[in-house]
């Protein structure tokens, strides 16, 4: 058996009174490409720097690579870009990449040649001699996710990577993602783009009040989860309720009928009952749930606050 | 250690690229351009020969007059250097923290020690060059044009550098904890406690009063660095000024080696509160 990438056991953060990060439970598999979705404030990361010994866990224990968290060799195969970059501005960007690398423990001559591999891939070659105080939002970006690949991470966290990031640097960042899931490497995203994760992910989890509340397959997104929206006559609440059996957030305006349901094969089932229920059935058309709905349907309207 | 090395280059550079050692030099430079042109002067009408005082007797109070104005000169390079130390050390650990630089060192296979001793090591190399500078030019400066220079230099030049990292030291240890605003105030103000702890001892040690004296070591043990300065004035007054007692550089009441050994300690476990305030504080 592989050892997890990450694996968490009720990892708890407390700052005074407030828990930032209440029972976080969670396993993350290598060479998976896994997303971190929660409201603003839902502790993700918190979550990501206790994992990386940048802050102390009140209580709870938790894994990187088989080795528990702060221990340094294993930082040596870890990568991150944190969400709130800044950087040594006054270096030039090679200067930078050289600094980190060093950091890393990398060896001269590899570093060298891993510094300009990353900065020709990221599309900075032409400005690896300007300092970095001279650089945009989204160059900054740019080197930001070089320096957390230069070691060849088998893991690497990425806090918010396309915040800064017009439409191509955004396409840049998923390319290289999916390079890195070609390569083996796990990959830990944290992003509020949810476009970005349904694309790049393989699983997520759901985090509210610094809990998982849900994990989910992204390739299972297709079959197993559906909205289904029905157009039908004679509907009662005793009928309604009825439907709970197949299906949850059922609502009802006149006419029209929502519910989420968990396999397409329900919907046949859904159609029989209604019909010896007297119901006049119009439509039944089922509608792949988009990761925002079901988002939207974990967390709540109100964001978890 | 190799790690420790990496951040105290890193540390240099920094305060090259910002143009800290640009500032500091030409600063620097100034002041010895106005203390050597002032005490020129100065010089010029001491060596009047006066018709009324022997010959002998002005031979002597020259070469006092010429060790008095070099020795006002290193108290204003220690100041100088102390304000360097405390500004390096305030804003580093507090600014990266804030900033959030910090995030991606820490998180590299290093030990948070080998962040502040590198950081330490390359302000302490910064503040040796800066002392070289102001410390050596001053002397260098008495020396060319009088051909005196005070008793003692290298162990005075020490005494004048080791304050400077203490006070440096110091400002690292509160700016782990605290925001660099903070620390900046906490630091002067144990400076000014030392600076005004020294000055109440040895004005009591001249009127013989021995509990001015003694308010002034409690002083010197709150915080050491003036008496790191007194030592230093003791090392290279004149012989005679040291008999008199009477010159406001040189010393009455001497800090003893003892006091020197307790402001080793002092750093050494400054350094170790940095360390660990480091190494425990959430980031």
């Amino acid at each position: 058996m592989t050892v997890a990438a990450i694996n968490t056991e009720g990892l708890k953060k407390n700052f005074g009174e407030r828990a930032a990060v209440k029972h976080l439970t969670l396993q993350v598999l290598q060479g998976e490409v896994f997303g971190f979705l929660g409201p603003n404030g839902a502790g993700k990361t918190t979550s990501i720097k206790m994992l990386l010994g940048l802050v102390r866990p009140t209580s709870g224990t938790a894994s990187l690579l088989g080795a528990p968290i702060g221990h340094r060799p294993t930082l040596a195969r870890v990568g991150f870009l944190p969400e709130h970059f800044r950087f040594q501005e006054w270096l030039t960007a090679r200067e930078f990449l050289t600094l980190h690398g060093e950091l890393f423990g990398m060896q001269a001559r590899d570093l060298k040649s891993r510094a300009e591999e990353l900065l020709e891939r990221v599309g900075l070659s032409d400005f690896r001699d300007k300092q970095l105080r001279t650089f945009s939002k989204g160059m900054l970006q740019r080197i930001g996710l070089a320096q957390a690949l230069l070691n060849r991470p088998a893991l690497v966290f990425l806090d918010e990577p396309t915040s800064g990031l017009d439409p191509v640097g955004r396409r840049l960042v998923r390319d290289i993602i999916h390079e890195l899931r070609e390569a083996g490497t796990c990959v830990f995203l944290n992003s509020h783009l949810l476009s970005e994760i349904e694309v790049t992910c393989d699983r997520v989890a759901f985090i509210r009040h610094g809990e998982v509340v849900r994990t989910l397959e992204l390739a299972a997104l297709d079959q197993d989860l559906s909205l289904v929206t029905i157009r039908a006559a004679g509907l009662t609440p005793e009928i309604l309720s009825g439907l709970e059996r197949w299906g949850g957030n059922i609502q009802a305006e006149g006419e029209r009928l929502t519910l989420t349901v968990q396999r397409e094969t329900d919907l046949p089932e859904i159609n029989r009952y209604l019909v010896t229920q007297g119901v006049e059935v119009f439509a039944m058309t089922p509608n792949r749930l988009s990761l925002e709905e079901i988002f939207i349907e974990t967390i709540g309207k109100d964001g978890g606050l | 250690m190799k790690s420790t090395w990496i951040l105290a280059r890193m540390t240099f550079r920094e305060a090259v690229r910002r143009h800290i050692v640009l500032t500091g030099l030409v600063l620097g430079v100034c002041f010895l351009v106005i203390f050597s042109v002032g005490f020129h002067f100065i010089y010029a009408n001491m060596s009047q020969p006066n018709p009324r005082v022997p010959a002998a007797a002005q031979l002597i109070g020259l070469a006092e007059g010429i060790n008095f104005l070099t020795l006002a000169g290193l108290y204003a390079v220690t100041f100088l250097s102390v304000a360097m130390g405390a500004l390096l050390g305030a804003d580093t650990l507090a600014g990266e923290i804030n900033s959030g630089t910090i995030q991606t060192i820490v998180t590299k296979p290093i030990r948070r020690t080998d962040v502040v001793l590198g950081k330490w090591l390359g302000f302490a190399l910064l503040l040796a060059l800066y002392s070289l500078l102001m410390s050596g030019g001053t002397i260098l400066s008495v020396l060319i044009q009088t051909g005196h220079s005070p008793p003692h230099i290298l162990s005075g030049l020490a005494l004048i550098y080791f304050e400077s990292i203490l006070i440096m030291t110091i400002s690292l240890a509160f700016s782990s904890g605290l925001s660099g605003l903070a620390t900046g105030g906490v630091v002067f103000g144990l400076y000014g406690l030392a600076f005004i702890g020294g000055w109440i001892e040895q004005i009591g040690s001249l009127l013989q009063n021995q509990t001015a004296v003694k308010v002034g070591i409690v002083a010197s043990l709150i915080i050491p660095s003036e008496s790191l300065w007194r030592r230093a004035a003791y090392e290279m007054q004149t012989p005679l000024s040291g008999a008199l007692g009477m010159s406001p550089f040189g010393t009455t009441s001497v800090p003893s080696n003892l006091m020197l050994v307790y402001s080793v300690i002092y750093l050494v476990v400054a350094l170790a509160l940095a360390v660990n305030t480091f190494r425990r504080r959430d980031l």
